[in-house]
């Protein structure tokens, strides 16, 4: 029943953050492969009939794996799930919202219980294998879809060429078929005038800055995600290994400038912090770009010792919960705007007073 | 997604109306397009999301005709799309796109990757025949080595198991 619980609880393993490396900073590593069937259109050119054929397929394979992650996945195809219900796995980062929009009977996802191993089927690559794991774990997460990959390919005739790697239906993924991403909260780094230097930099060395909500979002909240830009002619160890250490500079400059912050305006941070819980815990509606922008104050003050007792669970259960999906699921039925910052407002008090230690 | 017209073509030309606020969406093959009179390829106004992606494909300005001119008419046997159809959509239709129009490709793909060729991972099954030929490569090197050090009786023997392999890939 894996894909229900996802649907109803809120939770997903990246959330649980507590322990894992660098989590002050990096909330996730994801890391997702592209992979398509030979002689098979790509999904964009499917109709009833290859796309028929090509989930039989994928499930056969799925169904004659013997290893222990694909076993432990369940399969859904958007023909059984309501538009909410695609939209809450769009808001728990399982499936893109391009994705979401269809609702066919061959596009899907195999996804297990932890929401950390998911397969996308037939969004604009036939398979996309991803794993989300909590802090700065992009090794962890790519020699676990190395296996599911690995099995895949003993059932799978998966499209690849000597020269140009894995095929895929764009171009830019080409070759690994390989995206690596982490997501950051950066609201040091964002108050100095580096930041732009910084993400400028990043771009020079083939990764690129988004926000939040990936493609095409803006940086709300000072939460960015940073990935590999690049997937051809370079090794997937490669890309791995560059995006890690950059993340990992990222990481000390953000800690060194919070330290600063700590320094040289203790009071001011301290005020900011506090104002931020203030109106979290008080507010009676709340816009879900207000709600990030606080949330991530919030987060420097839990991270810098100044509001305790706050788990970083919570934390990032609330960067989920609050979106709309999330609280029309709660609700059970549709919100305007209105009755959504309503009931975000209520959501957030309900987490961050009860969901204490 | 096939052209509503015909439902035969994929459809590259999409046309997007607002009126009274009311949005409108019409997904065309080129054909189809240009009987409809729903004509930008020819005009000034050829920007849309799809082109900019597909604008990888050309250079600078798009110009479509220059880009496919050695075989504007071949299509891929996997999908029949050509490379103009491709260039549309930002997406080619199949693997076998990447054969039937691998020339166009090359250029393509050093822009956006700064290289053209795979150097990460191989599949075990499905790339079984690469990793026969990347074993010879490896081996030739240390043929060549084995000579320079006047060492003939491993030469010998490396040499006799390149044979072995590449008689196992013909």
């Amino acid at each position: 029943m894996g894909i229900n619980d996802l649907l109803n609880s809120n939770f997903v393993r990246w959330m649980d953050a507590e322990g894992s490396p660098e989590s002050d900073v990096v909330i996730s590593s994801r890391v997702r492969l592209a992979r398509n069937l030979r002689m098979v259109p790509f999904p964009h050119l499917l109709d009833n009939e290859t796309g028929k054929r090509c989930m039989q397929e994928i499930k056969n394979a799925w169904q004659k794996s013997t290893c222990k992650e694909l076993k432990e996945m369940d399969l859904i195809t958007f023909d059984q799930l309501s538009f909410l219900d695609r939209q809450v796995l769009v808001e728990k980062y399982l499936i893109s919202p391009d994705h979401a929009e269809s609702d066919s009977f061959f596009r899907g996802l195999l996804v297990n219980n932890g929401g950390d191993l998911a397969i996308m089927l037939n969004e604009e690559d036939h398979l996309r294998i991803q794993c989300v794991l909590p802090g700065l774990q992009l090794g962890e997460c790519y020699r676990k879809i190395q296996i599911i990959d690995d099995d895949l390919e003993k059932n799978l005739n998966f499209a690849f060429d000597e020269h140009r790697g894995y095929l895929t239906s764009c171009p830019t993924n080409v070759g690994t078929g390989m995206r690596a991403s982490v997501m950051l909260h950066l609201p040091a780094i964002s108050m100095t005038v580096q930041a732009k230097q910084i993400f400028q930099n990043i771009s020079q060395l083939g990764m690129t800055v988004r926000g939040l909500y990936g493609e095409g979002t803006e940086a709300v909240g000072n939460f960015f995600q940073l990935s590999n830009q690049i997937t051809l002619g370079q090794t997937e160890e490669d890309i791995i290994s560059n995006l890690t250490s950059i993340t990992m500079q990222i990481v000390l400059q953000e800690r060194h400038m919070r330290q600063k912050i700590k320094e040289q305006m203790q009071d001011q941070l301290e005020d900011r912090v506090r104002r931020a819980y203030g109106i979290l815990t008080n507010a009676k509606l709340i816009t879900s770009k207000e709600a990030l922008v606080l949330l991530s104050d919030l987060r420097l003050g839990v991270d810098m010792g100044i509001i305790k007792n706050i788990k970083p669970f919570t934390l990032n259960e609330l960067i989920v919960v609050i979106r709309s999906a999330h609280l029309q699921k709660k609700v059970g039925k549709e919100l305007d705007a209105v009755n959504r910052d309503l009931k975000r407002a209520e959501v957030i008090q309900e987490k961050l007073l009860f969901g204490k230690k | 997604m096939y052209c509503e017209e015909c439902k035969q073509k994929p459809a590259t030309v999409h046309f997007t109306q607002m009126f009274n606020g009311k949005k409108t969406e019409i997904h065309l093959c080129e054909e189809c397009a240009a009987k409809k009179g729903v004509m930008f390829l020819d005009t000034d106004n050829k920007f849309s999301i799809s082109n900019l992606l597909g604008s990888f494909f050309g250079s600078g300005n798009l110009n479509i005709h220059e880009i496919t001119a050695p075989s504007p008419s071949q299509r891929c046997p996997g999908c029949g799309m050509r490379f103009m159809d491709i260039v549309q959509n930002g997406k080619l239709g199949c693997s076998e796109c990447y054969v039937t129009f691998d020339q166009q490709l090359e250029p393509t793909l050093r822009r956006i990757h700064g290289n053209s060729q795979h150097v990460g991972k191989i599949p075990v099954h499905g790339g079984k025949k690469v990793l026969v030929k990347k074993e010879i490569e490896r081996l030739k090197q240390q043929l060549q080595q084995a000579v320079n050090r006047e060492e003939y009786e491993k030469a010998a023997e490396i040499r006799d198991y390149i044979k072995k392999l590449e008689k196992k890939l013909s």
